[in-house]
């Protein structure tokens, strides 16, 4: 899409499907990977949106939308259980590894990555095309699976046995879009690590690599690492489902009165290992490459550079690190015992250390810079403090003690969701306002993304803060009518102003889809290939970066965020400026004039 | 890369040896496993042992371990040290008193 | 975009010394000590808290599975034969041992399959105890790796080794590839054995 601009670079034209559909460009990639995951979560988005009317009016019809489904899930309207167990799995499965990861990692790795180290393209091109791929396979597996007797998964997005593994059909096809997913994230994970150590431009040293591509490496790793335990734990599952074994299936165990007819002799608590020694380091993967974005823009924006840059670098590297030995801290309610407890606490207090200097690090760049309140700079400014709060709450969850209390209520989910919602996905809008006239030459609206902005920030904080109130008040957070229970019905009222938000903030992305479009088409006409006057590399290539990325190999001279150097001609050194300090590049800089395109 | 065909015939001579060694030991590890020794300990550790001299042969030898760069370390450094989290994990749910569980049901 | 715009595909990086196939295959076969790492893990895990296990040997054909380490091992040693081969320029003898490998794979399999549905003829299933299940799973998965050796050889066997005449450097770099994952599938079998048989 929107890169029809470069028919003069002398490459010879490429049939449709092959530049489009199943592109070898690392940039086109990216942008499938972007559009898809965007449709995802905005889908996954929807399925919650259901729920929080049953939420808000347990066991009231739904106006209108009730009408649309079948009389199974919703009989004159009205939400049965298994169909809102289907959707809150569901949510939770398609925005944390089809919506989110894909986005972060998949989107704005793929397409932002090669460019700002210099290079022409991802090591394996081929792979990469896979990669989206198997992706797309996945999801699809995912989406077809509500139309499968008895509906989709429906034992929440971390699958507990035995629970998931007498569930219906659903959870089988939820296993094997899971396969695909890790297999795709596998592949792409290779790309990444291979690219980054193997393809860097030429001076362009680890300590003079962009934070982002730093927090991109270290995710790899993760997804390398940390995904396959979950293959393992996944092909097991479906050897329980589809064979009979007894991997996760106690002896013993009776379901409605009847003895199961397994062998028994299984653990359900090794799936819970299994499961968080992924989805722990998955935590990280969600947020690093949100971390990520936040530098490159807060550094741009504030016109200083980023404060503490080695420092920055050490405590993501030891995240990353530290995210494969905190996993248990999600299990200190199955009784572990006080030694482990203890062990998986004292990890969990270490590792809120490098978040708090990564934290500390960008707002302390805040200071003394001149700083230009740009869309994607707001919602950097939002993600630190939004970051903060689902960081600060994640401490009682991590003390055995408080946990106790809080394990498994809508504080967790408050919790979380301040981490990924207002933290990741704002990161992400900001990178998507970023990097949008690197990747079609126009800039966003910016009346409309200001909208966007406020009102998603008013109305996330609407959705997430009552949640803390509701889950200390005891609330467990897959309940399917909170009404039935004394301490529910106290705090209905602030779930369902909780609803109301939620869908108060879906009508908020209108703003944001609106200019997307409109922007692609008809935004105001970028003047050079680097509008928001920044230093890494990906801005020295033409707009939009044709196929093989740079005109010449450029060769980098500096440090990522050479801003307000003293003594310099203008208040940006790109990293390719020669050692002279001159800005502008007589072999790289006189733009094309990119053939129009409306 | 370039290594001369000199050089690659001394390889090949060290891979037939390693073929020998590979076959002698997998005898080794049966005939082990027939003189049924009494402590559970003692055998496990006996046929791990065999089976990680086998596998460092292969590892060292037929996919050039030996001989690989700096980096490749690196890699197998960190799975290395992730991979014994991995197996941290059994003992950790055995802490965790699933048998006890299982033994209430 | 050709392949060859895409710096050190064949040649090694000066820093890293490795070439690009070579550095991802090692981080592959990363992923994959994990993930059977996840395996033995569990083994280890249902083993200990069961409260009795049998014996693999009693259960297991260990004379048949002895063959298969041998097979296994010897297409491990064909296999970096064939790469010594075309190092030596011998596209022929290359041909031969690749060709060997790809045969002693089958052979591989054809041995489980007679593992397999003896224990079928028998009633047991995986479904009849962890033990079972433990022991399909994990050589069902290995077998799984296996059939994917096969493929990617018998590709670099026939339409892939074109290449060789345009390409020779690269071409010994996908073998070389090739053979990393062949000897990986290889140890792990290695270790499966005496764990599954033998203790």
């Amino acid at each position: 899409m929107a890169e029809h601009a470069h028919g003069d670079h002398g490459h010879h034209e490429l049939p449709f499907w092959q530049k489009y559909v199943f592109s070898t460009d690392h940039k086109v990639i990216g942008i499938q990977y972007a559009v898809t995951a965007l449709f995802f979560l905005l889908f996954g988005f929807c399925l919650m949106m259901m729920m929080r009317w049953q939420l808000a009016y347990p066991g009231q019809p739904m106006p209108w939308i009730g009408t649309l489904f079948s009389a199974v899930n919703m009989p004159e309207g009205i939400m049965v259980p298994e169909f809102y167990n289907q959707l809150g799995a569901m949510h939770g499965t398609i925005m944390v590894f089809l919506g989110v990861v894909p986005l972060a990692v998949g989107g704005f790795g793929n397409y932002v990555l090669p460019l700002q180290i210099g290079a022409p393209d991802m090591a394996f091109p081929k792979l990469n095309m896979a990669s989206y791929w198997v992706f797309y396979v996945g999801g699809v597996i995912m989406l077809a699976s509500f139309f499968v007797p008895e509906g989709a998964a429906q034992s929440g997005w971390t699958s507990y046995p035995p629970l998931a593994v007498i569930a219906p059909t659903g959870q089988t096809w939820w296993l094997w879009g899971m396969v695909a997913l890790i297999t795709s994230s596998l592949l792409g994970s290779v790309n990444f690590i291979v690219t980054t150590v193997q393809m860097r431009a030429e001076g362009l040293s680890f300590f003079r690599l962009p934070f982002f591509v730093w927090a991109q490496f270290v995710t790899a790793f993760l997804l390398l690492l940390a995904f396959p335990p979950l293959e393992a734990a996944g092909v097991m599952q479906l050897m329980d489902r589809i064979a009979g074994t007894s991997f996760f299936m106690p002896s013993g165990l009776v379901v409605t009165g009847q003895a199961l007819d397994v062998s028994g002799g299984g653990s359900p608590l090794l799936w819970q290992h299994l499961f968080w020694f992924l989805a722990h380091p998955e935590v990280y993967v969600l947020i690093l490459p949100a971390m990520g974005i936040v530098g490159e823009i807060v550094a741009n924006n504030t016109r200083r550079p980023l404060w503490g840059y080695r420092t920055l670098v050490y405590s993501i590297v030891f995240l990353g690190f530290m995210s494969f030995i905190v996993w248990a801290h999600h299990m200190f309610m199955t009784g572990m015992g006080t030694t482990i407890s203890t062990f998986f606490q004292a990890t969990t207090m270490i590792i809120s250390i490098p978040s708090v200097i990564i934290l500390t690090a960008f707002a302390l760049s805040l200071h003394g810079g001149s700083i230009r309140f740009t869309v994607p700079m707001l919602f950097c400014l939002a993600f630190i403090p939004m970051f903060a709060i689902g960081g600060l709450t994640g401490l009682p969850l991590g003390l055995t003690a408080s946990d106790l209390h809080l394990h498994d209520t809508y504080y967790v989910i408050g919790h979380f969701h301040y981490v990924v919602a207002p933290g990741t996905i704002f990161a992400l809008f900001a990178g998507i306002y970023y990097w949008f006239p690197k990747a079609t030459g126009r800039m966003m609206n910016d009346a409309l993304g200001k909208l966007h902005f406020w009102t998603s920030l008013i109305f996330m904080n609407g959705v997430f803060m009552p949640m803390m109130f509701v889950g200390m008040a005891g609330v467990s957070r897959r309940l399917y009518d909170q009404t039935q229970y004394a301490y529910g019905a106290q705090v209905q009222g602030l779930t369902a102003m909780s609803s109301w938000s939620a869908w108060l903030l879906g009508l908020a992305q209108i703003f944001f889809i609106v200019n997307f479009f409109w922007s692609m088409r008809k935004g105001k006409k970028v003047e050079s290939d680097n509008p928001w006057q920044a230093t890494t590399l990906e801005w020295a290539t033409p707009t939009p970066p044709p196929h093989g990325n740079f005109k010449d190999t450029p060769r980098v001279c500096r440090g990522p965020y050479e801003y307000s150097v003293p003594g310099a001609s203008s208040d940006f050194i790109p990293q390719h400026a020669s050692d002279n300090g001159q800005v502008d590049q007589p072999e790289s800089e006189p733009a094309p004039t990119p053939a129009d395109d409306d | 890369m370039a290594e001369s065909a000199e050089e690659i015939r001394k390889h090949v001579r060290v891979y037939i040896l390693v073929f020998a060694a590979l076959a002698v030991l997998t005898v080794v590890t049966v005939g082990v496993s027939y003189l049924k020794i009494e402590s559970v300990a003692a055998t496990v550790l006996i046929a791990l042992f065999i089976a990680s001299i086998k596998g460092g042969l292969v590892a060292g030898y037929f996919m050039h371990l030996v001989s690989e760069k700096q980096i490749i370390f690196w890699v197998l450094a960190l799975t290395v040290v992730f991979f014994a989290a991995l197996m941290l994990l059994p003992s950790v749910t055995e802490f965790s008193g699933v048998g006890e569980l299982e033994g209430q049901v | 975009m050709s392949v060859e715009e895409i710096p050190h595909t064949v040649e090694p990086h000066p820093i890293t010394g490795v070439y690009n196939g070579k550095f991802g295959i090692w981080l592959f076969l990363a992923s994959e000590v994990m993930l059977f790492g996840a395996l033995f893990s569990t083994l280890v895990l249902l083993r200990v808290g069961a409260p009795s296990w049998p014996q693999g040997s009693e259960l297991l054909n260990v004379p048949l599975a002895t063959l298969n380490t041998f097979v296994l091992i010897a297409s491990s040693v064909t296999m970096v034969m064939s790469w010594a081969s075309l190092k030596m320029d011998n596209f022929g003898r290359f041909k031969l041992y690749l060709g060997l490998t790809v045969l002693l794979a089958f052979v591989f399999l054809v041995i489980k399959y007679f593992e397999y549905t003896h224990k079928f003829h028998l009633g047991i299933f995986p479904s009849t105890s962890t033990f079972y299940a433990t022991y399909f799973t994990m050589t069902g998965l290995h077998g799984l790796h296996v059939v994917g050796g096969i493929i990617v050889n018998l590709y670099l066997l026939f339409p892939g080794s074109k290449l060789w005449h345009t390409a020779p450097e690269q071409f010994a770099n996908r073998i070389e590839c090739a053979g990393l994952y062949w000897h990986f599938v290889d140890l792990v079998w290695i270790f499966l054995f005496p764990i599954l048989y033998l203790l």
